[in-house]
C-alpha cells in the first residue's frame, strides 16, 4: 500500500533501514519522493559549482514537473486564436474583425503559438531537462541490472508485509532445504535471488519497471527529434484536378507547396496521375440526411516512371502511397467548363474552372479569366448551382438544394480592365480584385448578369463575343505529402506506449525470506520492500510466505 | 424493427435510466447526508474519549486520535469481520444504479444498433456511450474496492451529462460522413471515452480526497466508510493512471487517423491542442506523484484540474472552437 510508502523521518521503509545500498537504487532526482533527504549544508559555490547548481536544478523532478505544467499553459493560448497553419483563412478573419488587438498578437507571435520562440523555449527546456534525468538514470540502472539483490536487511518485522512461520525443530540440513527451496520459489516466481549466509534469500523483481520508464523518456525524446528532423526534410504539395486531366508530379505543376528547409526539388518524383473519374454519393433515403455526402471516391490511372501503369483509388481515409509520397484526397467540388469566342466565332478560351464551394449543397464560386483574345481584358464572378431551385419555392434569390447535377445553373458578374496577369506577380487564381475593373454585367449594372445551363451559349455585353457552358465536371482536391521521419515518429510513439505500460504496471519490489534459529528450533520471516508505486506488495508476500511454508509443512503464525 | 422504432425505443431506454439514476442519486446523497451528521453528532458527543496526542516536539502536528467505544449508531450493521455493512439507503443507491445502468447500455445499444454502427460518432451518442462507462467503471471497481461514497457524485454527474445530451446534444441518426469512416472511429474514440471514465473516477476521488484532508487536518473525525486522504490518494493514482494510459494511446491513434483522413498526423488543431493539454496534465500529476512535497493535496488538485480540462475539451471546445473536428453534428 502506497501509505507504508510516505516519506517520512521514521519510516521503515527508508532505504538506509531496508539495506538498500545506494549503488542499486535507480537514481532518481534528488528530489524524487523516494530519494533521500539531503542534509541541508551551504557550500561555497565556485563557477563550477554554480553550473552544477544549475544542473542540479533543471534536471530535478521539481523542475520537470514545472516545466510540463507550463507546457500545457502555454499550449492554450494557440487554441484560442486561428493559427496559421491550420487556419490561415480564420487568421485573416480574427486580424480583420480586432486590428488592434491583432498587433499584439502578433508580436507575441500568437497566430504561430507552436512554432514561436516562448513555446519553443519551453519544450526545449524541457527535453534538455529530459535528457540530463535519463542520462545518469540510464547509467545505473545498466549497473542495477548487473548487480545482485542487496544484504538482508538485519531486522525485517519493520518491513512491509512482514510476516513469519511458527517455530519448528530444525537442524542445519533442514534450514538448507529450507532456504533452497525460497531460492526456487522466489527464481520461479520471476526474482532475480541471491542466498546470503545459508539462511536467507534476498530477491528483486520488476526491473523491467525502471527499463519500461526509461524506454518511455527516450522514446519521448525520439519523437521530438524525428519530427525535428523531419521537419527539414517534409513538403506538402496541393492541386486540384478535374476529373478527365492529369498532374505530374513536379515542381512547377502544384497550386501551392510548402517544404521544409532541406527540400529539394530534385527529390520529387515525376510520376504522373490521371483522374479517370469521380464518384460523390449522397444519401438518399434517409431523409434527416437527404443530400449529405456518405462517399468520394476518385479513379485514378498512376504511371511511375520505369514501371507499368496501375488503376489506382483515392477514399477519403485511404491516400494512395506513390513515389515516395502519400496522395490524399481532401477536397472535391465541381469545375464548369467554360467556352469563350470572339465576335468571329473562334474559340479564344475553352477549359473546366475549379469553383469553391460554398455549402453543403454545393453552391460554388470561382472566378474566370480572360486576358487575351477578346477586345478587352475581362474577369468574370461565377455562382455555380448544382441544383437550383425553383423561384417558387426558393425565392427570387438563386440558391442550390442538392449537391448532385439535377438542375444546374452558372451565373456570371463580368468585368473588365487590368486583369494584373501581365505584371508577373503570382495571382490568386480564385479571387478577383474587382477594386479597379469595371463592372459591365450583373448586380449593380443595367445589364443584367449572364446565366446559363449545359450547352447554352449567351452573349457577353459590350458585343465582346460569346460564352457557353459546355460541361460541368468534378475536380478533386489532392494534398501530396512526402515525409520521410514520419515513420520514425511512429515507431517511438509504439515505444513510448510500450514504455509506459511496463514502466507504469510492472511492480519493481524486493523480498526476502530469513530462516531465524533460535537453539534447536527455526522459524521463518518474510517481508518486502516496493520501489515505486506497488500496491499489492503485503499481498505479494502473503503469497510468497502461504506457498513457501506449505513446500516446508509449516503453519503461519497469526 | 424499423430505425424509428429503434430510435426512440433508444431514447425511452435513456430517459428511463435518468429516472432510475435520480432515485439512485436521491438514496445515495441521503446515506451520505446521514453519515456526515452521525460524523458531527460523533464529534460533539461528550462520551467519546478524544486523545490529543503531540507528535515531535516544538513545533509538531497535533494528531487528533477518536476512539469510539460502544456499539455503532444507527444505520450500520457491523458484520463478523468488523467491516461497517453498507447502510440500506446505500444498498438501494447501488441497486437503482445496477438497473439505471442497464436501461442505459441498453439505450445505447439501440441507438448503435438504429445507426447501424458503433454509437459514438456525434456528441449525443459519445455522451451516452462515455458515461456509460463512467458508471461501468464504478460498478466494476466495488468488487475491487467499497466506492459507495461515489455513488453520489458518478449518478449525478451522469444525470446532468445525460440531460444535457438528451435536451441540448440530441440529432438524429445520419450517415457517417466520409472523413469519420475509419475503424479507427471505433477504436480511437472507444478508447477515449474510457480513458475519461478513468480520470472521471480519478477525480472524483481527488475530491473526496481533499475533502478528507481538510477534515483531517481540523481534526474532524472521518465520516464512515470513506476511507483517509492517503488510502483516497492511492486509488486515486490507480484510476488515474490507467486513465492515463488509454489517453496515450487515444492520442497515438488519433494520430494515426489523422494521418489517413486529413494528411498530415499532428496539425495543431483545436481538439489535438486540447488533448494534448490534457495528457501534459496527467503527465503532470504522475511527476506531481514522484516529486517531493507535491504528494497529497497538490497532486489532487492536478487530477482536478486535468479532469475539468477533459470536459472543457468535450463541451466547449467541441461546441465553441473550430477546427477539423467537428463531429459534434450539431
Ligand atoms: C517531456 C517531458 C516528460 C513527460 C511527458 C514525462 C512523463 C512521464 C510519465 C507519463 C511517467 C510515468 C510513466 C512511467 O513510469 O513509465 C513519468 C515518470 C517519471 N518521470 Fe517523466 N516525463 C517527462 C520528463 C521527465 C523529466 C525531465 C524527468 C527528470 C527530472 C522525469 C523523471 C521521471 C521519473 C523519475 C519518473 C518515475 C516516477 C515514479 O517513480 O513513479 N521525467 N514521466
Amino acid at each position: 500500500m502506497a501509505s507504508d510508502r510516505r516519506p517520512s523521518k521514521n519510516s521503515p521503509t527508508r532505504s538506509a533501514d531496508a539495506g538498500t545500498s545506494a549503488e542499486t537504487d535507480p537514481r532518481r532526482p534528488s528530489d524524487h519522493f523516494d530519494s533521500p533527504v539531503p542534509e541541508v549544508t551551504n557550500p561555497r559555490l565556485g563557477f563550477v559549482g554554480y553550473l552544477r547548481f544549475f544542473w542540479r536544478q533543471l534536471t530535478s523532478m521539481r523542475t520537470a514537473l514545472f516545466l510540463l505544467l507550463l507546457v500545457a499553459f502555454a499550449a492554450v493560448p494557440g487554441s484560442l486564436v486561428p493559427q496559421t497553419t491550420s487556419d490561415p483563412n480564420g487568421v485573416i478573419q480574427y486580424k480583420a474583425a480586432n486590428p488592434g488587438w491583432s498587433k499584439v498578437l502578433d508580436s507575441l507571435g500568437v497566430f504561430n503559438t507552436y512554432s514561436s520562440v516562448w513555446f519553443s523555449a519551453i519544450y526545449i527546456l524541457l527535453f534538455i531537462s529530459l535528457i540530463g534525468c535519463i542520462i545518469p538514470r540510464t547509467m545505473h540502472h545498466v549497473a542495477a541490472l548487473r548487480t545482485p539483490p542487496p544484504k538482508t536487511p538485519a531486522r525485517l518485522d519493520r518491513l512491509p508485509g512482514f510476516l513469519r512461520t511458527a517455530s519448528a525443530e530444525a537442524d542445519d540440513d533442514h534450514v538448507a532445504a529450507g532456504v533452497n527451496s525460497a531460492r526456487e520459489l522466489l527464481r520461479s516466481s520471476g526474482y532475480r535471488v541471491r542466498v546470503l549466509d545459508g539462511d536467507s534469500a534476498s530477491a528483486e523483481r520488476g526491473y523491467l519497471r525502471e527499463t519500461g520508464n526509461l524506454i518511455f523518456h527516450i522514446a519521448l525524446v525520439g519523437i521530438l527529434i524525428s519530427v525535428g528532423i523531419g521537419g527539414g526534410f517534409i513538403w506538402t504539395g496541393q492541386k486540384v484536378v478535374p476529373v478527365g486531366q492529369s498532374f505530374v508530379n513536379t515542381l512547377s505543376n502544384y497550386d501551392s507547396i510548402s517544404q521544409g528547409r532541406w527540400f529539394s526539388p530534385d527529390s520529387l518524383e515525376p510520376y504522373k496521375l490521371t483522374v479517370t473519374k469521380f464518384t460523390p454519393v449522397y444519401e438518399r433515403k434517409n431523409l434527416n440526411a437527404y443530400g449529405e455526402a456518405i462517399d468520394y471516391t476518385a479513379y485514378v490511372r498512376a504511371s511511375v516512371p520505369g514501371q507499368k501503369t496501375t488503376n489506382e483509388i483515392i477514399k477519403v481515409n485511404s491516400p494512395l502511397r506513390i513515389g515516395d509520397t502519400d496522395v490524399y484526397l481532401l477536397s472535391n467540388g465541381v469545375a464548369p467548363v467554360v467556352t469563350v469566342r470572339n465576335p468571329a466565332g473562334k474559340v479564344v478560351y475553352t477549359q473546366p474552372v475549379p469553383f469553391l464551394p460554398q455549402d453543403a449543397d454545393l453552391t460554388s464560386e470561382g472566378v474566370i479569366k480572360i486576358p487575351d483574345g477578346l477586345a478587352k481584358q475581362i474577369g468574370m464572378i461565377g455562382f455555380f448551382y448544382p441544383t437550383e431551385c425553383s423561384k417558387a419555392t426558393c425565392g427570387a434569390a438563386p440558391t442550390s438544394v442538392d449537391p448532385s447535377l439535377t438542375n444546374p445553373v452558372l451565373t456570371l458578374q463580368v468585368y473588365t480592365g487590368d486583369l494584373g496577369l501581365n505584371s508577373g506577380k503570382p495571382v490568386n487564381a480564385y479571387s478577383l480584385n474587382t477594386d479597379k475593373l469595371k463592372l459591365l454585367a450583373g448586380f449593380g449594372s443595367k445589364t443584367p448578369g449572364l446565366s446559363m445551363r449545359p450547352g447554352q451559349t449567351v452573349k457577353l455585353p459590350d458585343g465582346l463575343g460569346t460564352i457557353e457552358l459546355t460541361n460541368v465536371v468534378r475536380y478533386v482536391g489532392l494534398d501530396i505529402h512526402h515525409d520521410p521521419t514520419q515513420l520514425w515518429v511512429l515507431t517511438f510513439a509504439v515505444l513510448v506506449f510500450l514504455g509506459l505500460i511496463t514502466g507504469l504496471f510492472i511492480p519493481r519490489r524486493r523480498v526476502w525470506i530469513k530462516a531465524v534459529r533460535r537453539g534447536g528450533t527455526v522459524h521463518y520471516e518474510y517481508a518486502g520492500l516496493a520501489r515505486g508505486e506497488d500496491p499489492r506488495l503485503p499481498d505479494a508476500v502473503a503469497e510468497i510466505a502461504k506457498k513457501h511454508s506449505q513446500l516446508l509443512g509449516l503453519t503461519m503464525k497469526p | 424493427m424499423t430505425q424509428a422504432t429503434l430510435v426512440s425505443d433508444s431514447l425511452v431506454a435513456i430517459y428511463s435510466a435518468m429516472f432510475v439514476y435520480a432515485l439512485a442519486f436521491i438514496f445515495f446523497t441521503y446515506d451520505l447526508a446521514k453519515r456526515m451528521s452521525e460524523a458531527k453528532a460523533l464529534a460533539s458527543a461528550p462520551a467519546l474519549e478524544v486523545v490529543q496526542a503531540k507528535a515531535g516536539g516544538k513545533g509538531g502536528t497535533t494528531t487528533t486520535v477518536l476512539d469510539r467505544p460502544g456499539p455503532p449508531p444507527p444505520g450500520f450493521e457491523v458484520t463478523a469481520s468488523g467491516k461497517v455493512k453498507r447502510s440500506l439507503a446505500a444498498r438501494l443507491g447501488m441497486v437503482f444504479t445496477v438497473m439505471a445502468w442497464v436501461l442505459h447500455v441498453g439505450g445505447t445499444v439501440f441507438r448503435g444498433v438504429a445507426a447501424g454502427r458503433v454509437p459514438w460518432a456525434n456528441m449525443f451518442e459519445f455522451t451516452l456511450t462515455a458515461t456509460a462507462i463512467i458508471i461501468g467503471v464504478f460498478l466494476i471497481t466495488q468488487f475491487w474496492q467499497d466506492l459507495q461514497f461515489l455513488g453520489a457524485y458518478v449518478t449525478g454527474f451522469v444525470l446532468v451529462f445525460l440531460g444535457v445530451a438528451t435536451t441540448n446534444f440530441y440529432v438524429d441518426v445520419v450517415p457517417l460522413p466520409p472523413a469519420l469512416q475509419s475503424y479507427w472511429l471505433v477504436i480511437h474514440v472507444f478508447v477515449a471515452s474510457l480513458g475519461t471514465g478513468f480520470y472521471g473516477l480519478g477525480a472524483a476521488l481527488s475530491i473526496v480526497q481533499l475533502l478528507q484532508a481538510r477534515r483531517e487536518s481540523r481534526g474532524l473525525p472521518s465520516v464512515r466508510a470513506i476511507p483517509n486522504a492517503e488510502r483516497l490518494e492511492a486509488l486515486a493514482y490507480r484510476l488515474i493512471v490507467v486513465g492515463f494510459v488509454f489517453w496515450t494511446f487515444t492520442l497515438i491513434a488519433g494520430s494515426i487517423w489523422a494521418e489517413h483522413a486529413w494528411g498530415r498526423y499532428w496539425g495543431w488543431d483545436t481538439k489535438e491542442v486540447w488533448t494534448f493539454i490534457v495528457w501534459v496534465i496527467f503527465a503532470g500529476y504522475i511527476h506531481a506523484r514522484a516529486t517531493r512535497g507535491w504528494r497529497g493535496s497538490r497532486s489532487a488538485i492536478l487530477a482536478i484540474v486535468g479532469f475539468s480540462a477533459v470536459l472543457f475539451n468535450f463541451t466547449i471546445v467541441n461546441l465553441y472552437f473550430h477546427g477539423l473536428h467537428s463531429y459534434s453534428g450539431l
